[in-house]
């Protein structure tokens, strides 16, 4: 019953994701498309892969899509002949599909027929046109030196209507982009953004490593959410693995989500306050984030919670006195953090700068399928923590956030309720964690073994899907971050808003560049 | 206000002139201002380029700024544009579709000018190393003057190759 209508095999994954796979013909991968939409289901993830040299009789391509549903997650495979390769679009059902299907494209050749928009999304002249890194016979030392490509960005016209044109490098410590604003006086009548500058190649560097080693990889798809990553890279390892993990290791990585999401919230609670020039704020939540990131160093080894998660469990422990240490040291940081909220909400400058700046209506979030934190503060009310609890979640019982009005002030304000939900989960993690052992031995994969993983980050949903390959190695390997689908919703955020209250808002969604690059 | 106020004056001064948890970071906070006091004779502006990371090393680049390092009380300040730089902390690998603008980046810092890669990627092309999109160690594209491993370096570390590369331009 994964997607209920639609007359396929689905065949269970195992695992902590409860996610099930079905080969479709061409007419089902659009009707599965159309069913989950009815049913008010998400657009999780659109990949390819190359399989040509299985293929017994026609060489074939996989084209995969994976949505939510009621009961999990349900990828839909597509099969793809090379004497024709296409697929039916999914934009139209899906709108964020449309750059998903233009990078899939870019990286192997395989185009949406039907789709409106087919400009490059990741290829911006480093490689040509007619050569597709994820194919099996990509040449990299045939490709020619990298040149620049032209990109048609729409333009608006008019009476007075002129263009900003920002990035890729941008004015502060961020990553790069490009923004292409048109604009009437302050006012903003279009955003286009032009992303892939931080495409580093990573789907096509995964066949490099093994299964076992895959999670290093995936856990610097996006630094800041290294421990969503790296534990949905290490279920899907797990899945095709048919490995359990331990209870202890489960337990742990909560920790480490948790811990992981208390740092970001902190740091960008801080960062929106300055953005509204209130500097108090970034010191002050600075200052906490620092504490907060010496702890992690102290009790787990690193800063930023790097290389912890690993299939089969985790690296690290720890102990009594560190429990009660990161016990005490929560309460202390929820105590200031409920004192700067209040700071927060007496403060009309402040209030006057964050509310209805950058709306996006739930009505708006749900038809282009806003995700994560951000579809949470509009009315989205996925978290997959609360929806599909693996262990330790269904003991936690972690309280959903939600707010929806949709501006600057329910962003600010989920990432509030969450913050200290997560302090409270700190705590009840460090007093209930199970002793016992932190990994299990992993065996060898089954050559083409396929699994997913699916962890609620601090900015949304992580997505791994994993195929082994000969000798241990990983065959294809794709990971997507939620901020693939959050980014079209900035375009549509800051439309008739001023100008200088673009960082505000792009700051209030804080999406990935490496992320969706990657 | 009064809560505002309330907060600052108990929160304190939190900076390197009183004792931190890091003792090796307090004993080279004043030589840094030393440092570039006299070799500068004034402020050093920093303009940071991700030319392909992962965002880890920005994360860390952004806590230099925090009440604990203080960057700016030691007179180092990140400036919007290279044309206000007299350093380039870039972090990398140096993603092929960045490898133009950060040329371009580079060649509008005045002379004479520094640079500094941060990171294992912008050091030697780290875990993703040279491939069809990556341009792999930040040196690849443009020179450096120092180099600062780890994955991401520590605030602590990053402060002290940006001395390091302060030092190395009086020679």
């Amino acid at each position: 019953m994964r997607i209920p209508g639609l007359n396929v095999q689905w065949k269970a994954l195992p695992g902590d994701a409860p996610a099930a796979i079905a080969p479709v013909g061409e007419w089902q991968w659009t009707e599965a498309a159309r069913l989950v939409r009815e049913g008010g289901g998400r657009l999780v993830a659109l990949w390819g892969a190359d399989h040509r040299d299985l293929a017994e009789d026609e060489d074939e391509y996989s084209v995969y899509a994976a949505y939510a549903v009621k009961d999990g997650l349900a990828v839909a495979e597509l099969l793809v002949q090379d004497s024709a390769p296409s697929y039916p679009d999914l934009s139209g059902l899906f709108p964020a599909a449309g750059r998903m299907q233009r990078a899939l494209f870019d990286l192997l050749g395989i185009g949406a027929s039907g789709a409106a928009d087919t400009r490059p999304w990741l290829r911006h002249g480093a490689w040509p046109g007619e050569a597709y890194p994820l194919r099996r016979d990509f040449d990299a030392a045939a490709v020619p030196p990298n040149a620049l490509a032209d990109y048609e960005f729409v333009r608006v016209e008019g009476d007075g209507v002129h263009e900003i044109p920002v990035g890729p490098i941008h004015a502060g410590i961020i990553e790069p982009g490009h923004f292409r604003f048109s604009i009437v006086g302050e006012k903003v009548l279009r955003l286009e953004e032009r992303l892939g500058y931080v495409h580093k190649g990573i789907d096509k560097r995964f066949e490099e490593f093994s299964v076992a080693e895959g999670h290093r990889l995936a856990g610097r798809v996006s630094g800041d959410s290294t421990v969503a990553f790296a534990w949905a890279y290490a279920q899907a390892a797990e899945s095709l693995l048919g490995v359990v993990p331990p209870p202890r290791a489960r337990w742990l990585r909560a920790m480490l989500l948790e811990r992981e999401r208390v740092a970001n919230h902190l740091g960008d609670l801080g960062a929106l306050g300055n953005d509204a020039a209130f500097g108090f704020a970034l010191a002050q939540f600075m200052r906490l984030k620092e504490d907060w990131l010496r702890e992690n160093a102290a009790v787990f080894g690193h800063r930023l919670l790097m290389d912890l998660v690993v299939p089969g469990g985790v690296t690290r422990a720890f102990g009594a006195p560190q429990a009660e240490a990161m016990i005490a040291h929560a309460h202390a940081i929820e105590r200031e953090v409920n004192e700067l909220r209040v700071i927060f909400e007496e403060h009309a400058g402040l209030q006057d700068r964050f509310l209805t700046t950058g709306r996006v209506t739930p009505e708006l979030a749900r038809m282009l399928g806003l995700t994560g934190l951000a579809g949470r503060a509009s009315g989205q009310a996925s978290d997959l923590r609360v929806d599909f609890p693996a262990v330790p979640y269904g003991e936690l019982a972690v309280k959903r956030a939600g707010s929806s009005s949709g501006d600057v002030a329910a962003r600010v304000n989920v990432r509030f309720d969450e913050l200290l939900e997560s302090l409270r989960l700190v705590r009840a993690i460090a007093l209930a964690a199970p002793d016992g052992e932190l990994r299990v031995d992993l065996p060898q994969p089954r050559p083409q073994a396929f699994g997913v993983g699916w962890v609620e980050g601090w900015r949304g949903e992580a997505f791994v899907a994993l195929e082994a390959g000969e000798g241990g190695l990983i065959r294809r390997c794709h990971a997507h971050d939620p901020s693939w689908q959050n980014w079209p919703l900035i375009e549509h955020a800051v439309i008739g808003n001023i100008v200088p209250d673009f960082p505000l808002i792009n700051k209030s969604f804080n999406l990935s560049y490496s992320g969706g690059d990657c | 206000m009064l809560r505002i106020l309330y907060k600052i004056v108990r929160t304190g001064i939190v900076s390197e002139a009183a004792p931190g948890p890091d003792e090796e970071l307090r004993a080279g906070a004043p030589q840094i201002q030393a440092e570039i006091l006299q070799l500068l004779g004034r402020a050093l502006a920093i303009r940071q380029v991700d030319a392909g990371s992962c965002n880890g090393c920005e994360l860390e680049i952004h806590a230099l700024n925090n009440p604990y390092y203080n960057l700016e009380g030691l007179g180092i300040r990140f400036v919007a544009s290279p044309r206000h730089a007299d350093m380039l902390l870039v972090t990398g690998p140096v993603a092929k579709n960045m490898e133009h603008a950060l040329r371009i980046a580079w060649e509008a810092t005045p002379d004479p000018k520094l640079v500094v890669a941060v990171g294992d990627c912008g050091c030697t092309g780290g875990i993703f190393g040279e491939s069809y999109a990556s341009c792999g160690k930040v040196a690849n594209v443009i020179p450096v003057d120092v180099a600062i491993p780890g994955c991401p370096p520590t605030p602590l570390a990053i402060l002290q190759g940006i001395l390091t590369a302060v030092a190395s331009r009086s020679e």
